[in-house]
């Protein structure tokens, strides 16, 4: 009967790459996810068994990339990058239209979206950028930045996808920003910003004009593209203070929130859960970051910090533009609620970055 | 490149770190005010707009109140069947829609056609039947495809139905889709919240008239129902009050009866108790089916019913009018003792012709009657009496003491539609005619009034009330459908109250002069053969009423195109010492009275007084035509032979016979534009 495994043995290599704060955070997190999941799509196609795999699958591949060293990471950040950038000009090309939007390329067997490989890849490349230049004089320094950075964010948000195109440019600002780019110039930019908006109006699709004009007011299109917000302000404020129950909302339940187990899974999470579950999980979301900017402050090389802050940064503008928008304080942007809504992609693209913060904290030691 | 290489980096890295730490922190911040702002403060309001979102208040129909006859016999009721019914706003492609409906259950033409047409008039969020009456199989059939067609739904729907079909159709009325008029009518009523899951009205007849009646009292329904409008639970529910029963003063039988003793012909007829008012029949002759108009009518089906040239939707029993004719004469001769114009003693000579100015009223029977005293005159139908008798009255007196007999004034039926008639005095001729030489009151026109003729327009339900108030002594009551109403809820019967009308205080000796004659018409007169062998003893008079005034021309009872014919008509009551039955029958272009309106009667009052059912329709009483005047050119006048007020004599107020206009009864029908 000595048939005993060693599993602290089996183990032992994986879990010495694991980052057990951010592990427990992320997991109860998926919890949260997977039951609102449920409660969203129980009666109709069931979706929480699937979206299990998915988090399976996702954890997996953070355990795998976890125990990659950041030296490697560092390596990998450029053909990465470059190979993101020319499969976006593939799909400029050859892509496959969907919705009026060219999103996807086409593999035969299946889809692929290159522009969520970009949410990792320019976090990387920026941060290897300027890990390479940070001696550089700032100006042609920068100027290599903003071509890095704003070379994939046109490209996405031309698709157009503007929801991805926001995350991949803040994860490559976050860097810059972090780098130490002289407020003057942040200043200036703003002003710049500020200046080309109206122009900036007109290359905006018609639907994109839109959603912004019905934030400012949701009633000038009842019906349309106000629908959502009006429906999931609805959700959120007629859940109270302590929501109306699990299983219980009846936006939710009976359909009147829209895409309410993907983009707008929040408003049935806060209508069941009320404001002591919305305070809960932005706590959470807290506890994430301020776990993520820890690891970046006690990386020990540039790439690592500015990886590791970026990575961090990205997940409070999931989180942040997410329940914004299902609370009518954004425009209506294609990004998922972190680790909550449905969906392996995004998923895949999260646990990377958990896996990347995971590897520069556990690596930090041994180098 | 180590750590403490990097020292300044370092440094400024920290401090852009902690700069984003408190930028998020605050966006975090502003999150928690936005939820406390829409779960705390917002809270009520949008609690409310959730409630809003999930719960629909669905009205609940109630059952329309029944008709039966004064017998307890029912004729109209609801009956349920499921029918197909489509909500355009949430079907998408309609045409796409239906052409996949017909292969599941059967479609046929003129179900599209009738579906297209209530389209056409329906919001958008209307459910409009395609198909009803579906067969269990079909409906089944149908559940199992029903994925394949958003907006499509089979329901279970009460109609209308009238179980004796086209018996008494005319005062029955019929249901359709309430259009905006009838939205109007709702509105006014107060009734709008009440009928919101209504989508019948009555539209004629009964069912117009006792809508509010019949309707009840929307339940309600507060049903849960999802982003898709589909009901998944009844949380609460108000139950609908039925609405009220009507019991007719018709009689059924005597209905069916009567209208099965027209066969083919054209006519109407109005029987009343002279006792009350009662209305035991009212006929219009040719029926329909108002089965056809419950739910929606077919648009061949009413272009059948439309187009035919015997107007069968025309209830020609209160709005078709038609010159009284001889029927016209026992009132004239009533009038002539109470004013005192004549006794029934006084006897003229009658020459077969009366000469007036320079025109010559003629008689029907050449060479005259001889001596004719009032009982001959009504026996015989004698012109010549009634020429002089009017010519001596004059119109004002002649026009004022038919006016008290109700001719001329509506009687105030409770069904709509009715017509007022004519009865020709000089003031009526100046409000109808414009030109001052057309006004005029011209001596000779009272000539032809006095037999009938002339301007005399009458509706049958008038001649039918003016006979009852003969026959009941001069006391008249209001001509009523509806005896009583029961209110199912509380069980209670509600009597309609009798209103007397008319009291004329006539003499009980000049009444029975006026009834003997009458009784002698049947017996040795001009319908003695349609009343041979009566059990009973019946009093009536016959008589013709012209179409077109043929000047001149000689008249061919065979030879005149069918509806340039004559009009055949008949007054009577019985039995004549008491009498429970009085009525006005006429039969268009049949030619004689006696010869096919007397017959009619007879059935009548056999059936009504002994119950004898007829076997089938009346038939025209055999033998030559009866001497019943039919002397022309009496709408001519006289003095002036103007043609232009001849032909609005064609069409006085309202047209006569079968050229009158369908009565504008029902836009939401649909009319067929002709191209």
């Amino acid at each position: 009967m000595s048939r005993t495994v060693n599993w602290r043995g089996v183990l032992q290599p994986w879990l010495e790459h694991v980052d057990a704060p951010l592990l427990k955070i992320t997991g109860l997190l998926m919890l949260v996810g997977l039951l609102t999941v449920f409660s969203a799509t129980w009666s109709g196609q069931e979706r929480m068994p699937s979206q299990f795999f998915n988090m399976a699958a996702a954890l997996t591949l953070m355990f795998v990339v976890a125990r990659i060293p950041p030296q490697r990471l560092m390596q990998l950040a450029w053909p990465m990058y470059l190979f993101g950038l020319v499969l976006l000009v593939l799909v400029m090309l050859f892509g496959i239209k969907v919705n009026g939007a060219k999103r996807w390329l086409s593999l035969g067997f299946t889809r692929i979206q290159p522009s969520e490989i970009m949410k990792i890849a320019m976090p990387l490349a920026m941060a290897w950028y300027f890990h390479h230049f940070e001696n550089r004089r700032w100006f042609s320094k920068y100027i290599g930045a903003l071509l890095i950075l704003l070379v994939p964010s046109a490209l996405i948000a031309k698709q157009p996808d503007l929801g991805t195109a926001i995350l991949v440019f803040s994860a490559g600002f976050y860097v810059i920003f972090l780098a130490g780019l002289s407020w003057w110039v942040i200043g200036g930019l703003s002003a710049a910003a500020v200046a080309v908006a109206p122009l900036a109006w007109n290359f905006l699709h018609d639907y994109q004009q839109k959603r912004i004009l019905t934030l400012i007011d949701p009633t000038s299109d009842p019906l349309g593209s106000g629908y959502h917000i009006i429906q999931s302000t609805i959700a959120i404020g007629s859940g109270g203070v302590i929501g109306k129950g699990f299983m219980s909302g009846t936006q939710g339940q009976l359909e009147f929130i829209p895409e309410k187990h993907t983009d707008f899974i929040f408003a049935v999470f806060a209508e069941e859960w009320g404001l002591i579950g919305n305070l809960i999980l932005v706590v959470l979301y807290g506890f994430l970051i301020e776990r993520g900017l820890r690891i970046a402050l006690r990386a020990s090389t540039t790439f690592n910090r500015l990886l590791a802050g970026a990575i961090t940064m990205g997940f409070f503008t999931y989180a942040f533009v997410n329940m914004g928008m299902v609370s009518g304080i954004l425009p209506v942007v294609g990004v998922p609620l972190p680790f909550i809504s449905y969906g392996g992609t995004a998923l895949v693209t999260l646990c990377t970055g958990l896996g990347i913060l995971m590897s520069i904290e556990t690596h930090r030691t041994n180098r | 490149m180590s750590y403490f290489e990097d020292q300044d980096a370092g440094k400024r890295f920290r401090g852009r770190l902690s700069t984003a730490s408190v930028l998020m922190l605050i966006a975090f911040f502003v999150l928690v005010l936005r939820f406390f702002w829409l779960g705390v403060v917002q809270h009520g309001y949008y609690e409310t707009r959730a409630e809003d979102n999930r719960l629909a208040l669905v009205p609940v129909v109630p059952n329309r109140g029944l008709i039966f006859d004064r017998n307890g016999v029912l004729m109209a009721t609801n009956t349920s069947a499921y029918t197909l019914e489509i909500v355009p706003g949430l079907a998408g492609n309609i045409d796409e829609t239906i052409e996949g409906l017909s292969k599941v259950v059967t479609i046929e033409g003129k179900d599209k056609r009738r579906f297209k047409q209530l389209l056409r008039e329906a919001k958008t969020f209307e459910s409009i039947p395609l198909r009803s009456r579906l067969s269990e199989v079909e409906v089944a059939r149908f559940a199992a495809h029903r994925y394949q067609f958003p907006g499509v739904e089979v329901r279970a729907r009460l109609f209308r139905s009238y179980p004796l079909g086209e018996t008494g159709s005319h005062a029955l009325g019929y249901m359709g889709r309430i259009n905006t008029k009838d939205l109007e009518r709702i509105d006014e009523e107060g009734q709008a919240a009440n009928y919101r899951g209504t989508d019948h009205i009555g539209k004629t007849g009964l069912e117009q008239r006792y809508e509010f009646e019949m309707h009840g009292v929307s339940g309600f329904e507060s049903v849960e129902v999802d982003a898709g409008g589909r009901g998944i639970r009844v949380l609460s529910r108000t139950p609908p009050i039925s609405g009220n029963n009507l019991n007719l003063t018709i009689d059924a039988r005597l209905q069916q009866i009567a209208e099965q003793a027209f066969g083919k012909r054209r006519g109407a007829l109005v029987a009343i108790d002279p006792e009350n008012g009662e209305i035991l029949a009212l006929v219009s002759m040719p029926t329909y089916d108002p089965n056809l108009f419950v739910d929606g009518i077919r648009s061949d089906d009413w272009d059948v019913l439309n187009t035919d040239i015997n107007k069968p939707l025309l209830n020609r029993a209160i709005y078709g009018t038609y010159p009284p004719g001889s029927t016209f004469k026992p009132f004239m001769a009533l009038g002539a003792l109470t004013v005192g114009k004549r006794t029934p003693q006084l006897a003229i000579s009658d020459p077969g012709y009366f000469n007036f100015g320079n025109h010559t009223f003629r008689d029907d029977k050449k060479g005259g009657h001889g001596m004719v005293n009032m009982y001959t005159s009504i026996v015989h139908s004698c012109d010549t009496y009634y020429y002089t008798l009017a010519n001596e009255w004059g119109i004002d007196g002649l026009s004022e003491f038919m006016g008290r007999l109700g001719f001329g004034s509506k009687t105030g039926i409770d069904i709509d539609g009715e017509a007022k008639g004519v009865l020709p005095s000089p003031a009526w001729k100046e409000r109808r005619f414009k030109r001052p030489e057309q006004q005029k009151w011209y001596a000779g026109e009272t000539v032809s009034i006095g037999i009938g003729q002339g301007y005399n327009s009458y509706t049958m339900l008038q001649l039918a009330q003016a006979t009852a108030i003969l026959a009941n002594n001069g006391v008249g009551f209001k001509p009523h459908l509806v005896r009583s109403i029961s209110d199912v809820q509380s069980g209670q019967l509600r009597t309609v109250p009798l209103e007397k009308t008319h009291d004329l205080a006539l003499k009980p000796d000049h009444l029975e002069v006026i009834r003997n004659a009458m009784i002698g018409v049947n017996k040795e007169g001009t319908s003695a053969r349609a009343f041979a062998g009566a059990k009973y003893v019946a009093a009536g008079k016959t008589g013709t009423a012209q179409v077109f005034s043929l000047k001149g021309g000689t008249y061919s009872h065979g030879g005149t195109k069918e509806f340039l014919r004559d009009h055949a008509l008949f007054i009577a009551f019985a039995p004549a010492d008491k009498p429970k039955i009085a009525l006005a029958v006429i039969v268009e272009n049949a030619g004689f009275g006696a010869q096919s309106a007397a017959p009619i009667t007879r059935q009548v009052f056999d059936y009504y007084l002994q119950g004898i059912v007829p076997k089938g329709p009346a038939p025209d009483a055999p033998g030559e035509p009866e001497p019943e005047r039919r002397d022309l050119a009496l709408y001519a006048d006289p003095m002036n032979d103007d043609h232009d007020a001849l032909s609005g004599l064609n069409a006085p107020e309202s047209q006569t016979g079968p050229f009158v206009r369908m009565p504008a009864a029902n836009d939401a029908l649909p009319v067929r534009k002709k191209p």
